[in-house]
């Protein structure tokens, strides 16, 4: 079913308006999180806002000015993804156009000469290539639940997805830790990476488009988390509990272990998927299919 | 007050330092000083920095790097020489490769003294910067040739 046109383009608006709100609150929650677990104060709260701020006053250098367009793009596609999914449309196209957003900073990281902006694109695309299976296989296992890839009728599903798709949960929350870029998974950048890739992806992006990069993290931390409300679309309660437990075991995961090699990243999501997600779906099929048919 | 006083990124640069300072700039950042409370972050990259801070003298192999690296940092941004060292080239001085302080290279704006620096003086440096970093935000904003 296509979601009414007036509330879906209503949801939409309010996402776009206050996603970035939501999300720079929750990077500050995060980092304040985060410093209390290492035993420092931490920033204020609302740190993140001040450093894009910050970002915004300093001077836009660039290698090349390319760099610009394929910022402004990965920010433009990101918040149209999470756009789409909040006003419950199609979650393949959803998930097409976030894959995209992501090439468009692979490409950006790309356009300037940096080795170390070089390396973080490389490990950026490798990051793409292991969560993506399992980010499919999220929105398969949905619809086979549900009987439709629209957010819409995903949420409004009265059957407990979560209890069809114990694996799928588990393992999106697996590469939920790379797409948030939390330790063991962050690989292509991060603030504790420096002595061996400087920033990674980042590195050659400065000023406003530093801080178009944080605004689009922003925009991606609602969507990723608002993947997780689906699977409690049932109980909004529980989504809630499921979101706020599941980001704090994200934060716990990322000051209790060490980054790993791309090998280990690759050959980690991939085993997730493989494993708890095609059996889950195996396992679900043949329920359908041969015992209820 | 702008953006820019509450979230000074630093990239900390060790020129020819005995170590003593660069070990004193990273104690600011442990738990008993923990700076980031005041925003302050140690990045690794010129590009996202807008705070320069150098210890140690500079030397005829390293001079290249320390103006590439200052040519790299987007305005505005603020130097800060930690140390005698990075003052005057301290006990080094005399030294054949030594050139004296980082100000023969790029423009300093704050000195703090000490060998080592304590945290406490490179804190307080740093505080000392932000002032002069908002000026020189202002300046920006003005156009060309008006000094009022």
């Amino acid at each position: 079913m296509i979601p009414d046109p007036w509330t879906a383009v209503l949801n939409a608006v309010i996402y776009l308006l206050l996603a970035p709100v939501a999300g720079g609150l929750i990077a500050g929650i995060d980092r304040k999180i985060t410093a209390r677990m290492q035993g420092r104060v931490g920033p204020p709260l609302l740190q993140p806002f001040y450093d894009v701020g910050k970002l915004f006053e300093k001077e836009n250098l660039v290698v090349t000015t390319t760099q610009n367009f394929y910022v402004l793009s990965y920010l433009v596609f990101m918040a149209v993804s999470g756009a789409l999914f909040f006003s419950g449309g199609d979650m393949l196209l959803v998930i097409f156009a976030f894959t995209l957003s992501h090439i468009f900073l692979v490409l950006g990281a790309y356009a300037a000469f940096s080795p170390y902006s070089h390396v973080g694109a490389e490990r950026e695309l490798i990051q793409i290539i292991a969560y993506e299976p399992m980010i499919i296989i999220t929105a398969a296992g949905m619809y086979m639940v549900t009987k439709s890839f629209y957010v819409s009728d995903i949420i409004q599903s009265a059957v407990p997805v979560v209890l069809y798709l114990p694996g799928v949960f588990i393992g999106y929350l697996i590469v939920l830790t790379i797409k948030l870029r939390k330790s063991p998974f962050d690989l292509s950048t991060s603030h504790h990476a420096h002595q061996e890739l400087v920033k990674g992806v980042t590195t050659d992006f400065a000023g406003p488009n530093l801080a178009k990069i944080e605004i689009a993290h922003w925009y991606e931390y609602v969507f990723l988390l608002g993947v997780v409300y689906l699977f409690f679309g049932f109980n909004p309660l529980l989504a809630i509990a499921a979101i706020i437990i599941a980001y704090f075991l994200e934060i716990l995961i990322d000051n209790t272990t060490s980054r790993v090699k791309w090998q280990m990243t690759l050959r980690s999501a991939w085993l997730v998927a493989g494993t708890l997600g095609i059996i889950n779906l195996g396992v679900l099929y043949y329920l359908r299919m041969v015992i209820v048919p | 007050m702008s953006y820019l006083t509450k979230s000074p990124w630093i990239i900390h640069y060790d020129a020819s330092s005995c170590n003593g300072c660069d070990i004193e700039v990273l104690a600011a950042l442990t738990p008993v000083y923990d700076v980031e409370r005041f925003g302050i972050i140690n990045t690794g990259n010129p590009k996202h920095a807008d705070i320069f801070l150098v210890t140690g003298s500079v030397n005829e192999q390293n001079r290249e790097i320390l103006k590439n690296t200052y040519d790299q940092i987007p305005d505005p941004k603020v130097v800060i020489a930690v140390g005698i060292c990075a003052a005057s080239g301290g006990i080094f001085r005399e030294c054949y490769n030594v050139m004296g302080g980082i100000d023969k290279v790029i423009p300093v704006d704050v000195w703090v003294p000490g060998c080592a620096a304590r945290p406490e003086s490179i804190i307080d440096g740093v505080v000392k910067a932000l002032g002069i970093l908002e000026e020189k935000r202002k300046a920006m904003k003005r156009p060309a040739g008006d000094t009022a």
